[in-house]
Parts: structure tokens; sequence; C-alpha cells
């Protein structure tokens, strides 16, 4: 970014806190003050980019905050997949992380943003230390038939607090945001989208699974609002929680707005247990207790899992698995 | 295959078998009958290694193997099969996704064409709607449907000893036929099988060896097929 700044001026004029203003929220006027660096990428008109381009965040510091700063700018008629990693190792005291990441779509062009995030949570007995992980992420669907889609597998950092969200402008444009959150030990995790429809016949999709163990908190909170020129806007939405033990905790929180007719928004939930009973039948057939524990979380993932790039689908099923083979059994 | 000797098992504190004793050769099918609460499920999740029964006392051998020392999915490899009273719903996994993995998990083989053969012939030999198939793993199965989707399983893992509880309960007239004649197409020289029942009319379809009648965690009676007569006209109160 810092780079770009130097090379590409105008551009970034152009485009930085054009998606989330500095006076957003507390975190993204924190990091519009303080940001030194982060991830630009640019996308000339009409080009597919042809690799994933993957990136991978740590926080190496005692007592420190990160607070990098990502720009993504689609030009007409290109695609771009974009990854990011996040690991930290385990300190007694926490980090804030406070990234602020805005994506640009114009006609046409289509931005898949993947995250897999693994910041350390904790103690999972006392809750101390760990990643304060607040993250305003949002897109902007600028041009006609334009698409932004969220990927996130969430399974790390004490509290979360994130809602990677699209403004579709642009007509017929597409949102999607696909997610899977893992809490144990005393981990919080808030998170969810916000679409918010405005160009006319668009289109968006949330599908979140929330995965709770332990005594840690997870909530879906997400919001669809549909604005007075939106008419033909349609969303689906659905929310997951799976338990797992009798300590945790899962909230789904929707809220819808539509200011005009002839919109189509529909919302599905549901709530299961991930039981040692379950675990048990599927070992009683030959699967190792890794294995079983992988085969009903991946069941239950895999809408969201399927959207990632194929490598990041594996590692992110096998952190999962980790994460959870402490909680049960 | 099976030897079990003085086996007493608590659970939550409660003893529930008090010393029991059971010998079951290749080749042999055993049926254990007997009043609810008298251990007979307890004694089947025992063998599969159900993690919440304490075993106090006793020895479990299943061919030459000290079953104790065994994870439940080592036993499930080394040859048993323990077929659930009440089949537990996964949703969300596809039934034919876990078939899948218990067959690579059993065979050693990783190819998806064997495997499809191999439930192809399964599926066509049981007589199993294959719509069955690509549902969850028995999400929303009516008990008929669970009871089917183990005997498939079972059929798959092709094991050397098969302990079937209560497999004849929630089943209606024809698919009890159907499942006892997939059970007995099941039984080699080389195999065994206990059945846990209530019921006579599954015995009356796969005829067994020895029957054994349970009271109070114990193997209170032994005989032929005329025990199950005798159970029948009087109850289990003279054993």
């Amino acid at each position: 970014m810092s780079e770009a700044i130097r090379k590409y001026p105008a551009i970034v004029k152009q485009y930085l806190g054009s998606v989330v203003p500095i006076g957003d929220n507390f975190y993204a006027a924190l990091n519009s003050a303080v940001f030194s660096d982060g991830s630009f990428v640019y996308v000339p008109k009409g080009v597919k980019c042809p690799i994933e381009l993957s990136t991978y965040f740590r926080i190496n510091e005692r007592e420190s905050g990160q607070f990098e700063r990502t720009l993504i700018i689609a030009e007409p008629d290109s695609t771009v997949s974009y990854l990011e990693g996040c690991t930290a190792p385990a300190f007694d005291t926490n980090q804030l992380h406070a990234a602020v990441v805005e994506l640009i779509a114009h006609d046409r062009a289509e931005i898949k943003y993947s995250t897999v995030q693994n910041w350390y949570p904790g103690d999972p007995k006392t809750g101390i230390g760990g990643i304060w992980n607040f993250v305003t992420k949002r897109g902007r669907c600028a041009g006609v038939r334009s698409k932004i889609a969220w990927t996130q597998v969430e399974a790390g950092a004490a509290i979360t607090w994130k809602y990677p969200s699209c403004l579709l402008d642009g007509d017929e444009s597409v949102g999607e945001f696909y997610s899977v959150a893992l809490t144990s030990g005393q981990m919080q995790a808030d998170t969810g989208t916000k679409m918010i429809h405005r160009g006319k016949n668009t289109r968006s999709t949330i599908v979140s699974k929330g995965i709770s163990a332990d005594r840690s908190k997870n909530t879906y909170r997400g919001l669809v609002k549909v604005g007075s020129g939106a008419t033909g806007a349609r969303n689906f939405t659905q929310c997951d929680s799976m338990l797992v033990g009798p300590s945790c905790a899962a909230g789904t929180f929707p809220y819808i707005e539509g200011h005009t007719d002839l919109i189509d928004i529909e919302h599905e939930a549901s709530t299961s247990k991930l039981s040692e009973e379950q675990i048990f039948y599927l070992m009683s057939r030959g699967l190792s207790q890794e294995e079983a524990i992988s085969m009903i979380v991946s069941g239950f993932c895999k809408e969201v899992i399927r959207e990632l790039p194929l490598e990041f689908a594996t590692e992110a099923m096998k952190l999962l698995t980790i994460k959870l083979e402490g909680s049960v059994g | 295959m099976l030897t079990i000797s003085n086996l007493h098992v608590k659970a939550e504190g409660k003893e529930i078998l008090s010393g029991v004793n059971l010998e079951v050769k290749p080749g042999q099918v055993h049926a254990i009958m007997g009043p609810n609460g008298a251990g007979k499920s307890t004694l089947a999740k025992v063998l599969a290694g159900y993690p919440f029964y304490d075993v106090e006392w006793g020895t479990i051998r299943f061919c030459d193997k000290d079953l104790m020392e065994l994870e439940p999915h080592e036993r499930s490899k080394a040859g048993l099969f323990v077929g659930s009273q009440y089949p537990l719903e996964v949703p969300g996994l596809s039934n034919r996704e876990f078939l899948f993995e218990i067959f690579k998990a059993h065979t050693g083989e990783k190819s998806r064409d064997r495997f499809e053969v191999a439930l192809a012939h399964l599926v066509k030999q049981q007589k199993i709607d294959p719509s069955f198939l690509d549902r969850d793993l028995n999400a929303g199965f009516s008990g008929g449907e669970k009871k089917k989707n183990e005997i498939l399983q079972m059929g798959l893992i092709d094991p050397k000893l098969a302990v079937l509880d209560e497999t004849d309960s929630g089943l209606d007239i024809d698919a009890l036929k159907q499942v006892a004649s997939n059970i007995r197409s099941f039984l080699r020289p080389d195999k065994s099988i206990i059945l846990i029942t209530h019921y006579r009319r599954l015995l009356d379809y796969v005829k067994p060896d020895f029957v054994h009648v349970m009271t109070d965690g114990k193997i209170t009676a032994t005989g032929g097929f005329e025990l199950v007569e005798k159970l029948e006209a009087h109850g289990y109160a003279p054993c």
C-alpha cells in the first residue's frame, strides 16, 4: 500500500476511504489515522487475474496493534480472487487488530475475497490474552452486474466484531457472504454481513454457519436493507448454529429493512448439536475420532467450505477439526 | 470368536451388568432376549466401546484380542459390528459420503468406482430405495429406514461378528422379512451373529443356535429354539 501511494497516487486518492469513510466507526477512524501499510490490488479493464492472490498476516509483538489497510479495485470486465490467512503467537496480553478492507467492483467485474482467520484466541480456561479482532470490511458493487463474494472461516481471536458487507449500487449487481465462525474456550464472535440493495434487480446470498463449543459465545448479526429505488431486489439468508457441549451460547440477530415493494427476502435458520453420541456412532463404524468430527463438521459447513479455493478448503477443514478435537471427547 | 467372562459394568454409578458370560464361535447365531432394563443394550454398547459406561470387572476377548484395549473404531476395523437400537441422525452429512468413508476405512480401497459397484450390488440385494443414499445420514429417516441403513452399513463393512440390537423393532412385516433375508445372506461359516430382540418373528427367519435370557444384568437361562417357545407361552418370570 505504501508503494501504491508513491507510484499510483491518483488511484489511491480516488478510492481510499470511498467505501469505508474515515468517520465510519471508532476502529475505522483509528485505522485511518494510523495505518502505514497493507495490500493494494488494481485489476485493469478486461483482465482476468489467473492466480489466486494470497496474503498472510501475523501479529508477533506482545504489546501491539495491527492496522493494515486493503484496497482492491476491479475495473470493468475484470475478475480477481484474493485470499488472506491470519495467525498470531500466544501472549497473556491482548493485541488489537483493526483492519479496514475496501473493495470496488465496476461493470461486470467480480471480486472474490476469502479469509481464514486463526488469531490466538486467549487461554481456553481463563480467557486471558488473545487478539481483539475489530475489522471493517466493505465492498461496493459500483457497476452493473458486478459481483462481490466474501468467504470467511473465523476460527480464532478472543473477540471478533466483523461484518464484511456489500453495497449493491449497480443494477443487477450480486453480493454473497459465506461464513463459518467457530468459537471455543472463552472466545466471543459477533459476525455477519450487511447487504445494502440500492440498484435495481440486485441479488444477495448469505450463508452463515456458527459452531460454538466450551464456554464461548457465537453470534450472527446481519442486515438486509433494500432502498426505495431497489425494485426487484432478492435476498436469501441461511443461518445455522451448531452447539458443542452444554455451556456455549449461539445467537442470531437478522435485521431486515425493506423500503420498496416487489422484493423477495427469505430467511432460514436452524440449530443443531454436535454430540459425543454422534461421534461415537461414526467411530463404531470404523472412523477415528478425528475423521468422525471432520465428517460431521464438513457436512455442516459444506456450503461455505466449497466456496473456498481448493487448497484453502482442505486447510480450513483441518483447522476446524483440530480446534474442535479439544472440545469433544 | 467372542468370549465374555464375568463382565460387570456400571453406568452413572449403578451396576447394569453383574457378571455376564458368553461364548460365541464362528458360524453361530445367538439370540439374547429379556425384559426391558435387563442390560441387553448395555451389553451391545459395551462391546462397541461406548465411552460413558465403566467396565468394573471382567474380560472381553474378540478374535484373540483384548477388546477393552481397543478404541471404538479399532473394534470396528477388527471385524466387530454393533447395529444400534437408535441410530443417530447426522444432518448435513450425506449418507453416500458416509458409506464411502466407512468403505475406505474397512477395505483400504480408495477407488470411488469400486465403492459404487459394491454399493450398487448391496442396494440391489437388500432391495433398498436408491434415493435413500442421497439423503443425510439417518436425518428424518423413519425408524424402519434407519434399521435398513444399519444393515446396509453392515453389508458394506462385512464384519466377522454382527451384534444387532433390536434391529427388528420399527419394521413392518415386509421390511422385517427383507431385513431378515439380508441378515441370513450375511451368515457364512466364518461369520457369527448376536441378535438382541424382544420378538420371536425375527428368530423365525434367522434361526438361532443358542437362545439366552438376560435378567437383572446376568444371563439366567440358555437353551435352543425351544426356549423361545417357552418364553412366548410363559413370559420371563420362570427364568
